[in-house]
């Protein structure tokens, strides 16, 4: 995955969780689980729609760092390799 | 012949609206089917039968707003429609007459509005006599005592209930849903209309006709009305909330006991389940406090179930209402049924599923107006202590914060452990503090031990 589809990735499987959510409202930086009021089952919904689309796994320990878009983008483009 | 009627889907609720039907009339139910969802003021239900039959017929049409208790639909138990179907003559009289809304005569007073003959007692109202048969009596104005019981020795039964209810009511109108709608708009009295529609059934323009001014167009009204819904509903939804609460800390001496929790085994055993397990069965710490609930009211009973005329009565069960936030605002707390007999993954799921129905409006009848007892977890919002307020008729409520790392002695050690608040807020009327007291220890010592769950 390049950090473009790694990008888009991220925003699809957070509407999938949050729809009609204002993606292009959050900034690249901006905690959108606090912007977007998510609580923990909506995280982890996000988790496995972001997991399931990318292939890959993601352990309770990394999502820690998947508070952002540009956060969650790089570590996917990481990860995936 | 039974009645389906509109259920009450918790003590607050007095009417709902019949927002559309599941079934056509000639089809088969089973029970425990949706057949009907019913929109009330905190959120939207799909309402299950109690009784497999045949939808006989349709008494409610949708957008139609009706008192609990008033039958929707009758619905013919499949033995007694093969009957009426199949006996050569003379069945016709067997079949218990069916209210006639349609008799040409005006019907005098209450007469059409009565409910069907009951098929003597029915299997689903011999367990049903207890506190959820006085709420729908207390809520329909009835006197318990005065009530005539005609199940077995002489006990009360839902059928008693409503057929008293249903005496009680005033004749329903026959109306095309365009003429119920105008007639809300034009604020006409559909009572005082003679219709000129079928089977004397109230027509858009005897509506029309009869609103002062004359015929006038709906559309504009109509289309002004729109933006307002969702900001109505927002607001009923919070009076309805105003009025339970407004009830519970009025009538229920709380008392509130609070205990600090050591979540370090917990959260090992969630991390390496987690670890071993597809991303699709992850538990979260809300799983494990769910369960540690359930399986504590399972040990203290005497704070699972409800306060009902001066006594309490516990729970068929422990049906654990989930207190969960809506979008738009407001709240719901629908139950997931039997939570102490759910293993994790169960447990874990059945959460998944009620949360994403109750946020899209698609719960069940029956778990609007089960809870036996209320979990609130808070712990999302970042707080760490919940002081909750009992949902009447219910007996106490129990609050978790969020799991945060503390430092904490163990064995004579300071170090730093994740720890979560429980509370229990309790009703005084029904326990006291040494009750609530034995439930937090219990849901203590559970989550201690979470391989047990």
């Amino acid at each position: 995955v390049n950090r473009t589809e790694a990008l888009e990735l991220v925003k699809d499987s957070i509407s999938r969780v949050v729809p009609g959510a204002d993606l292009d409202a959050l900034g690249p930086d901006d905690s959108f689980r606090d912007a977007l009021e998510m609580d923990s089952l909506d995280f982890l919904g996000f988790i496995e729609a972001l997991s399931s689309r990318s292939g890959v796994r993601i352990e309770d320990e990394d999502t820690r760092h998947l508070t952002t878009l540009s956060g969650t983008a790089d570590f996917l483009v990481a990860r995936a390799g | 012949m039974g009645a389906f009627t509109m259920p009450s889907l918790g003590a607050d609720m007095d009417e709902g609206t019949l927002q559309e039907w599941l079934v056509k009339p000639g089809e088969r139910v089973r029970k425990g089917e949706a057949v009907a969802v019913v929109e009330t003021a905190k959120s939207t239900v799909e309402v299950e039968c109690f009784e497999s039959g045949t939808v006989e017929q349709l008494l409610v049409e949708p957008g139609t707003t009706v008192p609990v208790g008033t039958a929707l639909a009758l619905i013919a138990p499949f033995a007694r429609a093969r009957e009426a179907r199949g006996g050569p003559d003379g069945t016709v009289e067997e079949t218990p007459p069916r209210p006639e809304p349609r008799r040409a005569a005006p019907p005098s007073g209450t007469e059409a509005a009565r409910a069907p003959t009951p098929t003597p007692a029915r299997a689903h109202e011999h367990s049903e006599a207890g506190p959820l048969l006085r709420h729908l009596a207390e809520r329909s104005g009835l006197e318990w005592e005065a009530l005539h019981g005609s199940g077995p020795g002489g006990r009360v039964t839902r059928g008693d209930v409503e057929r008293a209810a249903g005496a009680a009511r005033p004749p329903r109108i026959r109306a095309t849903p365009l003429a119920k709608r105008l007639a809300a708009e034009l604020h006409v009295d559909l009572g005082t209309l003679r219709g000129t529609g079928t089977d004397g059934a109230v027509r858009a323009a005897d509506v029309r006709s009869a609103a002062p001014g004359g015929a006038t167009t709906p559309t504009p009204a109509h289309r002004a009305a729109r933006p307002r819904a969702a900001e109505d509903r927002a607001s009923a939804r919070r009076q309805a909330i105003a009025a339970l609460m407004t009830r519970a800390n009025r009538d229920i001496p709380h008392y509130y006991l609070s205990t600090t929790v050591d979540m370090a085994a917990a959260m090992d055993w969630l991390h390496e389940h987690n670890r071993r397990n597809p991303v699709g069965e992850r538990l979260l710490p809300a799983a494990l406090l769910l369960k540690a609930a359930a399986c504590a009211a399972r040990e203290v009973p005497e704070l699972n179930g409800f306060w009902v005329d001066g006594g309490f009565v516990p729970g068929d069960g422990v049906h654990l209402g989930v207190a969960v936030s809506l979008r738009g605002g407001g709240l719901v707390a629908p139950a997931l049924h039997d939570a102490d007999t759910l293993d994790l993954r169960q447990l874990m799921a059945g959460l998944k599923d009620l949360v994403v129905r109750a946020r899209t409006g698609r719960l069940r009848g029956s778990e609007v107006s089960a809870p036996t007892l209320t979990v609130n977890n808070l712990g999302d919002q970042g707080v760490e202590t919940v002081y909750g307020v009992i949902y009447p008729p219910q007996v106490a409520l129990v609050g978790f914060g969020r799991v945060v790392d503390r430092p904490s002695a163990v064995d004579g050690l300071l170090g730093v452990r994740p720890v979560v608040t429980a509370t229990l807020s309790a009703d005084h009327r029904a326990t006291d503090g040494a009750v609530g007291a034995r439930y937090l220890t219990a849901v203590d010592r559970l989550l201690r031990n979470p391989e047990q769950l």
